[in-house]
């Protein structure tokens, strides 16, 4: 586990960049995140995405399948790639705040 | 040179006959490997408190790829700071694992540059597997791979893995399909649902040239491809008089030389259909018969070989136990023609895709989807018809569903009609 600051934030991460809670999460974490993760300048597009994931998580305490979250957006897995280009899991759900996937992967 | 750590128990595995883990990596060692000095510490710590010390996950990777490197952390990096970041990464092995030397001297050099220099050739589902890397390295030597050597990872996550088949027509003479070709076909054909994980689970695909499967593709994918024939066993009948008078050796010699050989014994008797004779001038098999499980083939190779008409047969839902106990595929296509490029394969592959991904639950092994929701569900949606083969034994239960519509009247009655024949 390491700490960051970044904007007057302070964040707690793991090695991976993994947020330790997702309560601790604000638009300060994704900014800081996006240019590990391959990205200029979110879009909405991008916040859409990440709403999703958050809305979800809050309801059901677990990540959306990716067949769910492309239904949900209306974007396909290819589109999704060209927004987060470490994909869904490691760039998605990193940004907005979500735990770490876990399992085969 | 002396190592840096201490590795009494480590040492113990130097011994023996068999090829040491232990002297190769410490070879490697010595060598000023500091990224394999600290994992024979690890190991030997591991070794003397029967734990793992590697921390839980890992998610690491490349841009545009949702798989393909297994992300590794130390849980002591105090004690092992050059194993503190120790990923995996996968790259897609050439079908049957054919090398030539200068590819893989280029491999190991680019591998040491990047990386602690060790590897497994290869994992169990077919990868070349580069064992130990830092995060910083991924992408460079993701650049290296596909610009320099034009190879690519392999599959991780919920996707389709990298397939792989037995070495088929390069050097057996049973193979029945060209099981290169066919991996290599999918493996090209299916790159983005390698790459970028789209399905509820991991899938799958290996390919053997006859039912020896020598990649054990009955047991370890979820949909396998076995190399088969539809006519009869073409028999060279001097070769059988040759074995049965001792000129050739039954087994190909695997039991040995030996000149006792008993073809009723070993072969007309072991026959699982007995559906061989032997008259001591002429070997005959009723072919409406042979189930094809190659043992009197495999007995007499140069007297017997598989037929002309061949195919392929295909099983789907192999598994290990988790969670719902472990399966060996069952047989859904007794027989398909498996000629590039594969059309109606490839046909079959994506109604079954379409239907796992919308059907299957998160974590759920196509095998277990068509358990819970039934063969007879599955085979409506590939579009095929039951078929006797597919079944070891009919159901003893009698809780069989029907569908309204072959039932005469459906499922709505009139209950009043039914009072008045039926007092209550």
């Amino acid at each position: 586990m390491g700490q960051i600051d970044f904007k007057g934030k302070t964040f707690e991460i793991d090695e991976d960049g993994f947020i330790a809670s997702f309560d601790a999460w604000c638009p300060e974490w994704v900014d800081y995140v996006k240019s590990s993760e391959g990205i200029n300048e979110l879009t909405d597009e991008h916040w859409q995405v990440i709403h999703v994931l958050q809305d979800y998580y809050k309801k059901h305490g677990i990540a959306p399948m990716v067949r769910i979250l492309t239904k949900v957006t209306g974007y396909k897995l290819k589109y999704i790639y060209e927004l987060f280009p470490s994909g869904p899991g490691k760039g998605a759900c990193k940004m907005a705040g979500l735990p770490k996937p876990t399992g085969c992967v | 040179m002396a190592l840096k750590h201490a590795t009494p128990m480590l040492d113990e595995l130097e011994k023996g006959p068999w090829p040491s883990f232990v002297s190769d990596v410490k070879r490697m060692a010595a060598k000023g490997n500091k990224m394999c000095e600290d994992w024979l510490g690890l190991m030997e710590l591991s070794f003397k408190e029967k734990e793992g010390h590697w921390k839980h996950g890992g998610i690491v990777g490349v841009f545009g790829y949702g798989g393909g490197v297994i992300g590794r952390y130390c849980d002591r990096p105090d004690l092992f700071p050059n194993v503190a970041h120790f990923h995996t990464m996968r790259v897609n092995q050439p079908c049957s694992k054919y090398y030539s030397t200068g590819i893989l001297r280029k491999l190991c050099d680019l591998w040491e540059a990047h990386g602690s220099g060790l590897t497994n050739m290869h994992g169990s589902t077919g990868d070349i597997v580069l064992l130990g890397t830092t995060t910083d390295h991924l992408e460079p030597l993701f650049y290296e791979l596909t610009h320099e050597f034009k190879m690519d990872l392999g599959g991780s996550g919920s996707n389709l893995r990298t397939p792989e088949g037995c070495l088929g027509m390069s050097r057996c003479e049973w193979s029945c399909i060209n099981t290169q070709d066919i991996i290599y076909d999918l493996t090209q054909e299916y790159q983005d649902a390698l790459h970028r994980p789209m399905f509820p689970y991991k899938f799958k695909f290996k390919s053997s040239g006859c039912p020896m499967d020598c990649v054990a593709s009955i047991a370890r994918s979820d949909c396998s491809i076995i190399g088969t024939w539809r006519d009869a066993i073409r028999i060279d009948q001097e070769a059988v008089k040759a074995y049965v008078g001792g000129e050739l050796v039954p087994h190909a010699g695997a039991d040995g030389p030996r000149k006792d050989f008993d073809i009723k014994a070993e072969v007309i008797d072991l026959c699982p259909t007995k559906c061989m004779e032997y008259d001591g001038k002429t070997l005959k098999i009723h072919t409406s018969d042979c189930v094809r499980c190659m043992h009197c083939i495999r007995v007499l190779p140069r007297a017997l070989r598989p037929g002309l008409d061949r195919g392929a047969t295909i099983l789907v839902g192999a598994k290990a136990p988790i969670l719902e106990g472990a399966q060996l595929g069952s047989v859904v296509i007794p027989f398909i023609k498996m000629e590039s490029p594969y059309t109606e394969f490839k046909g079959f592959v994506e109604k079954m895709w379409d239907w796992w991904m919308e059907e299957g639950k998160n974590r759920e092994r196509i095998g277990e989807t068509i358990q819970r929701l039934t063969l007879r569900e599955f085979l409506k949606v590939v579009e095929l018809e039951p078929d006797p083969r597919m079944v070891n034994t009919p159901r003893f239960n009698p809780y069989i569903f029907y569908d309204p519509a072959a039932v005469p009247g459906g499922w709505e009655h009139d209950a009043a009609a039914f009072r008045q024949r039926h007092q209550a």
